[in-house]
């Protein structure tokens, strides 16, 4: 039976580590927002964050007083630091979408206890990037005429051939869904909070946004199917958000942006992105919060070989934009490619950028990093960074040496561009650690069904019957017929 | 969720209108000058022409405000010692010009010309209105990009023969479509595209 049991880890690693029933998993994530005392680490982090988020406010008003004039975006790199910005905030929303719409539907039951912030990143994500396409042009209490399709006195529509309107429906409805998808999933969880609550203002709220759940068997029934019909909905958006951004640049004929790779490129890159993102979350959030029963290191590994393969994609995506520009045998291509990569007054950047997102991602091959919390932050981080790089390296290398070498010149950011970036990080782990002190992280209710006693006919008694019964065809001459319901 | 719905559709349904509205264009609101000057009685009973005050409106970007010297030619004659002629003789004596208030004010951005549209058939009332009916003019139009465009999109439906130009009677069911058609080539006005083409009034 030592030898079953061992088996039965590898096949099935327990998604809930230690000795837990439906009332301890209550407990312990509902009291990260229930406890009356927060910790004191938590005053910390949010107080350094909400002081960065003030370079947010400041630059924001500043920018608004004195127009886009205090950007570092001129000609001919006319597309700067907004639209990296806004293109590496989108990207890390999508690792969130990925957790809760497919690895829903292809029944992925590692996904439970990493969704419910993956999916608040997300939406504290799409938040920071709507920042950048909105206050880029300096007049953002104009932007409802030039977002937005609407009987304006002007008698004009956008224009719905360019892709900077597609993007609008598609950021627009992506954040739509992912703020019903997270609430959805929230308002069993929130009835339990407000069931459990002893503030009495805080039972005010949670009953109020638990919108009069009492757990009905009906109740469970809609909701499956609202939750079931949201991730199909999600779904084709994990793919279409980024690609439509991609289309940003590869509509365009900028030579290194008019390439047909850009929307499986952008996408893998999202993901790899959003994946290092959520690693950085929970890899510090389950430390301080003891909350390694249910982040489990199989799930850290889990989100390591994810970021592997989506990494090594991106990495193909690199050495077919470098193969396109000589295989193209235009010369603006060529050129591009060539002042990308070693020609031109960027070149370091490339190569820190491959250093980040190629190299780094190496050793997720080695076990010993993968299993290592650390080693995963750290090369989390750096691939972060390295996503951030590869928009620059995109944006800028493509436009400083444009077709006419008069109008060649170089780009470089003011401190306002910095702020602004830097204030929306500060904005995104603000609204983090609010979420942490006041919403369930994980899903209280999906974790109890990852319980052994929510399962009482379940994995255990499939798993014995199965895997005994392959073990016992296989000794037969008969070709083996596994019928193993995956989990 | 109903409601939300409805709430939402009415609020966008006033919004579009209001942002239509005469509060915010300025439509049909009479403007007070300092003379109590009368185009109904000018240009109406007496039958003056518009080009006799606005004499460079063929020619130039601007219609033309007339000089005081233009109201004195009549004005030394005709109720010459009328009270209500006084701040004319005032400016007359002083040599400093009278300061009209401004009915139809462009926005800096939008480039317009009259000459152009006098040349192609575009008659006075068609944006200014009945100029002869009103004691005291106020704005026809909104003056908004749509009703600019709704002209630039389809300008048959609003020429008139060179002859009409300043007929203030004038309606644009006087002519039907094939005579409109007939103008329209004749008078050589280009095509949709080119005339709402932003350049051709954001210059």
């Amino acid at each position: 039976m030592q030898d079953l049991k061992e088996i039965q880890d590898r096949v099935y690693p327990p998604m809930v580590e230690g000795d837990h029933s439906f009332g301890t998993v209550s407990d312990k994530i509902g009291d990260l927002a229930l406890k009356k005392k927060t910790p004191f680490f938590w005053f910390i982090g949010f107080g350094i964050a909400f002081m960065v988020a003030q370079l947010l406010l400041i630059s924001s008003s500043y920018l608004l007083v004195k127009g886009i004039g205090i950007f570092g975006t001129n000609q001919p790199v006319g597309w700067a630091f907004p639209i990296i910005n806004f293109v590496w905030w989108i990207g890390i929303g999508h690792a969130g979408t990925l957790i809760s719409a497919i690895l829903l539907l292809l029944n992925q039951k590692w996904r439970t206890s990493i969704n419910r912030f993956a999916e608040a990143m997300t939406l504290f994500a799409v938040a920071c990037a709507a920042i950048f396409p909105v206050l880029h042009t300096g007049r953002p209490w104009l932007a409802a005429y030039w977002l937005f399709p609407y009987p304006n006195t002007m008698g004009i529509w956008p224009q719905f051939r360019s892709p900077l309107i597609w993007d609008v429906f598609a950021v627009s409805t992506y954040a739509t869904i992912s703020l019903l998808f997270w609430y959805v999933g929230l308002i069993p969880d929130l009835a339990t909070l407000r069931d459990r609550a002893k503030n009495k203002y805080f039972k005010f709220i949670y009953a109020i946004l638990s919108w009069g759940w009492r757990g009905s068997a009906r109740h469970w029934h809609r909701y499956e199917i609202a939750y079931l019909i949201l991730a199909g909905i999600s779904t084709p958006l994990v793919l279409s958000v980024h690609s439509i951004v991609s289309l940003d640049f590869a509509v365009s004929q900028i030579p290194g942006w008019h390439a047909t790779i850009f929307p499986p490129y952008f996408v893998a890159g999202a993901i790899f992105a959003g994946f290092a993102m959520v690693l950085i979350l929970c890899i510090p959030l389950r430390a301080w919060y003891n909350m390694k029963d249910f982040i489990t290191d199989t799930h850290l590994i889990y989100m390591g070989k994810i970021m592997l393969a989506t990494g090594l994609i991106v990495v193909y995506g690199y050495a077919m934009e470098a193969y396109f520009g000589w295989y193209s045998a235009s010369e603006y291509e060529w050129f591009m490619v060539k002042n990308r990569i070693w020609n031109g007054p960027y070149w370091m950047f490339y190569w820190f950028l491959i250093f980040c997102n190629g190299v780094s991602i190496q050793f997720l091959w080695f076990k010993r990093f993968r299993e290592s919390p650390f080693w995963l932050f750290i090369i989390s981080l750096i691939v972060s960074l390295g996503m951030w790089l590869e928009r620059f390296v995109i944006v800028v290398t493509s436009l400083n040496r444009d077709f006419l070498p008069s109008s060649w010149a170089m780009y470089s950011p003011t401190f306002w561009d910095i702020s602004l970036f830097v204030g929306t990080l500060g904005m995104f782990f603000s609204l983090v650690f609010l979420f942490v002190r006041f919403l369930p992280v994980i899903s209280i209710f999906e974790v109890r069904t990852l319980l052994p006693e929510a399962n009482v006919h379940g994995h255990q008694q499939d798993f014995e019957e199965n895997v005994l019964e392959v073990e016992y065809t296989y000794d037969k001459t008969d070709p083996p017929n596994p019928k193993v319901d995956l989990p | 969720m109903v409601m939300a719905a409805i709430l939402a559709g009415t609020a966008f349904f006033v919004y579009t209108q209001v942002a239509r509205s005469s509060y915010l264009t300025g439509r049909y609101l009479e403007r007070q000058q300092p003379v109590q000057f009368s185009h109904k009685h000018h240009a109406g009973d007496d039958g003056i022409d518009c080009r006799y005050c606005h004499s460079t409106v063929e020619t130039t970007a601007s219609a033309g405000m007339p000089s005081t010297q233009t109201c004195m030619n009549c004005h030394s004659q005709i109720w010459a010692d009328s009270p209500y002629l006084e701040p004319v003789r005032e400016s007359f004596r002083e040599n400093k010009p009278i300061e009209w208030e401004r009915v139809h004010d462009l926005p800096e951005y939008a480039y317009f010309n009259h000459s152009i549209h006098v040349a192609k058939g575009v008659g006075c009332s068609t944006c200014h209105g009945q100029i002869d009916n009103m004691p005291a003019v106020y704005q026809e139009n909104t003056l908004q990009m749509e009703w600019c465009l709704a002209c630039h999109r389809e300008p048959e439906k609003f020429i008139r023969p060179k002859t009409e130009i300043y007929n203030m009677q004038w309606q644009d069911g006087d002519l039907n479509a094939e005579e409109r058609k007939v103008l329209y080539d004749n008078y050589k006005i280009r095509q949709a595209e080119i005339l709402t083409s932003c350049s051709t009034c954001h210059r």
